[in-house]
């Protein structure tokens, strides 16, 4: 009986997605928090129709911190090129997440750091592990994912976005 | 035929799609699906000398699949979890296949709520946290229905019910609970603009199980409640909770009806370039689940995580970690991120930035009463050590394509009370790791670790090298070589040697292994597993769309 249905909700959500005009996939709106402890919905994640990273992270996560710190180097160059804004969703949980502002602005970032504290976010955005990495585009579209972070990988995602900015598709 | 609710909730979401689906094929709607997938298994080679126990299997595999659905207000889905059998290291009551969660949630306006299973915490988590670490195979989701509301601008009210996960079944008491927080500075219009941000928030939680002790009398209705402040004034930020929770007999605090408490204080400035974090906190008696006889990470109402830095290198993290103890422990942290600035001295042509952090957690300092009372504690006093950490890091980028990362720590580590060993003592080590990053171009690079563990105690000493390559953005190849030269016992000094390759394309990656995995301790946030030494052929596919 159960997989019976399961069956069935497959195949209604497949019939559904192949029948979707385009394959968009818009941010959805979860509560989390602001730095300062403020309510943020998910859905006020907006640039003015000029491209946007969401990338999350947590401060136990070398290889996220190693591509968030390379693209600090580079940030004000990108958003002056391309007018990106990045979010950093931190997904450190009651043990870390009082560390997360201060590493943050001991390092000097300048992103928009979003605490994301039980995963809310996260699931939402069917993200498995960290480090994961989204480009939006101006329709706040999910137009590109990168479940890794290796050195030169901050170069790719630049590439991504100057296409995004320019309205490129991306394949 | 009788139809259970987990059916009939996936029933109604089938429904739903498809009704959905309808309407999208007339042009009126515009829902999406979304998922992921995560799947991880492992060939078992007999390995006897590392102690690795026989796989009558010989391979075993862990996996699961979200799907969410979301259409406007709407948005419902479902987990798929498989565990054929389940690998070494996880819970063996993880068997078989099933739909473990599913949801269908509404938000409208001020109002959301969500039937079926769901996650939630209440302020830092000290009376109730519902959450998930599936690398860790950790799941206590509620299955019930919770409501949110907004009550006013600056007042989110959450209340909720339910039981919550155990494995493929549900724990046999009920949870219920009710949480308000009001933001001063979006209630009170005068206080908008106000550089200082208040938050106050309050929590209860209650749970239900019957009493059918033959003996004693147990209270069936075990009530707890917290109460939380949070201040922000531009670098500055202060967080403290206190939690109370009535007498609550069970198997982990061997049946005393005692009160307990909890307190947690965090207090950080920050401004460009330096960060310090202090924290300190006292548990007692704090244990908390929706059943009297669960142990080890079974149906925990509530989240206590440890106050020590939570190590990423691999000696640091995962021979000798620490978790909260939660029948009583009072435990203190302090931590400095300091970036000395890019042109000066020492800073060099990137700058340098500097981590220093130290913790340590102790028992109470307790006089035993009689009577099933258990004890009082004297909180003006420290009790005998559980842990100490001290550890400095040091990161530098020497040249563009350069950059390396010195850590050393030293650990005071309590065998017997974090491992729940018998006559162990202690354990002193130090650990010193050199990492360093080499970028060959754009798309090439190279990091290795080297590590070193020296302790007279327990296994004696560690060597690692971890070297890895990666191409960016679509391959990583990497070797992990630990080697415990130091045993005592020199039949046990053996090398654990394990290769991988990965291929990552977008959102989907997938790693194959091979090799020897040491027995370790792996954790994230307050929740530990223990893995045992295994020897063969490992493959994690893992893809989100």
């Amino acid at each position: 009986m159960k997989k019976a249905i399961f069956l069935l909700l497959l195949t209604a959500a497949i019939s559904d997605y192949s029948m979707a005009q385009k394959q968009d996939y818009v941010i959805p709106a979860v509560d989390i928090k602001k730095m300062d402890g403020t309510t943020f919905n998910t859905a006020n994640i907006k640039n003015d129709g000029k491209p946007m990273i969401i990338d999350f992270w947590a401060t136990w996560c070398s290889p996220c911190k190693a591509e968030l710190n390379a693209i600090a180097e580079d940030y004000e160059e990108w958003q002056k090129e391309t007018g990106v804004v990045l979010y950093a969703i931190s997904i450190d949980d009651a043990r870390n997440v009082d560390k997360v502002a201060p590493y943050v602005n001991g390092k000097g970032w300048e992103y928009i750091v979003l605490s994301d504290v039980n995963g809310d976010f996260k699931r939402a955005m069917n993200v498995n592990n960290v480090p994961h990495v989204f480009v939006i585009n101006g329709n706040r579209e999910v137009v590109y994912q990168q479940n890794s972070a290796a050195p030169g990988d901050d170069k790719k995602l630049y590439e991504i976005v100057k296409k995004v900015a320019k309205g490129e598709k991306i394949n | 035929m009788k139809l259970h609710f987990n059916q009939l909730l996936l029933l109604l979401l089938a429904i739903f799609t498809s009704y959905t689906a309808k309407l999208r094929g007339q042009g009126l709607n515009n829902g999406e699906i979304h998922g992921n997938f995560q799947l991880d298994a492992q060939y078992y080679n007999p390995d006897s000398a590392i102690g690795a126990q026989p796989v009558p299997e010989k391979f075993l595999m862990n996996s699961f699949a979200n799907l969410i659905y979301t259409n406007g207000d709407f948005s419902a889905g479902v987990r798929f979890e498989s565990y054929l059998n389940t690998m070494l290291g996880f819970d063996p009551r993880y068997k078989g296949t099933g739909f473990p969660y599913k949801f269908a949630t509404f938000n409208r306006d001020n109002f959301s709520i969500t039937v079926g299973n769901y996650y939630e915490q209440f302020g830092s988590g000290m009376i109730f946290r519902s959450y998930e670490e599936r690398g860790l195979g950790y799941d206590n989701a509620m299955e019930g229905v919770r409501v949110k509301y907004t009550l006013l601008k600056g007042i989110h009210i959450k209340g909720l019910i339910g039981k919550q996960r155990y494995y493929f079944d549900l724990g046999k008491g009920i949870v219920r609970g009710i949480d308000g927080e009001v933001a001063l500075n979006e209630l009170v219009t005068e206080f908008a603009e106000k550089k200082t941000k208040i938050f106050f928030g309050g929590s209860f939680v209650s749970k239900y199980e019957v009493d059918q002790d033959p003996i004693y009398v147990l209270p069936e209705n075990v009530g707890a409640w917290a109460g939380r402040v949070k201040v922000n004034h531009g670098g500055w930020s202060f967080f403290s909770e206190y939690a109370h929770k009535i007498n609550d007999p069970s198997s982990v605090n061997n049946y005393i009806y005692k009160k307990g408490g909890g307190l947690l204080v965090n207090t950080s400035y920050s401004q460009k370039g330096l960060g310090i974090n202090l924290s300190g906190k006292v548990i007692d008696n704090m244990n908390f689940r929706s059943d009297r006889t669960a142990q080890n990470n079974d149906l925990l109402i509530n989240f206590l995580p440890a106050l020590t830095r939570q190590h990423t290198y691999n000696l640091a993290a995962t021979i000798y970690p620490y978790a909260t103890q939660p029948n009583g422990e009072m435990a203190y942290q302090g931590d400095i991120t300091y970036t000395i600035k890019k042109g000066s001295k020492l800073g060099g042509k990137y700058g340098t930035t500097v981590l220093v952090n130290y913790a340590a957690a102790n028992g109470l300092d307790s006089t035993t009463l009689a009577s099933g009372l258990g004890y009082k504690a004297d909180y003006t006093k420290l009790g005998k050590v559980y842990y100490k950490d001290f550890n400095v890091e040091i990161q530098k980028k020497v040249s563009k394509p350069l950059k390396f990362t010195l850590f050393y720590a030293n650990f005071v580590y309590n065998k017997d009370v974090a491992q729940g060993k018998v006559n162990e003592g202690f354990v002193y080590a130090n650990i010193e790791v050199l990492e360093f990053t080499y970028k060959f171009n754009d798309k090439h690079a190279l990091r290795m670790e080297l590590q070193g563990l020296q302790t007279r105690q327990d296994m004696g000493d560690w060597a690692t090298i971890v070297a890895e390559y990666t191409i960016s953005p679509n391959w990583f190849f990497s070797t992990v070589n630990q080697y415990n030269y130091g045993n005592p016992n020199e039949d046990s000094r053996l090398l654990y040697p394990i290769g991988q390759i990965g291929f990552i394309k977008n959102s989907t990656r997938v790693t194959l292994g091979y090799g020897r995995q040491r027995a370790g301790i792996f954790c994230i946030g307050g929740i530990c597993r223990v893995v045992p030494a295994s020897n063969g052929a490992t493959i994690s596919i893992s893809s989100s769309f």
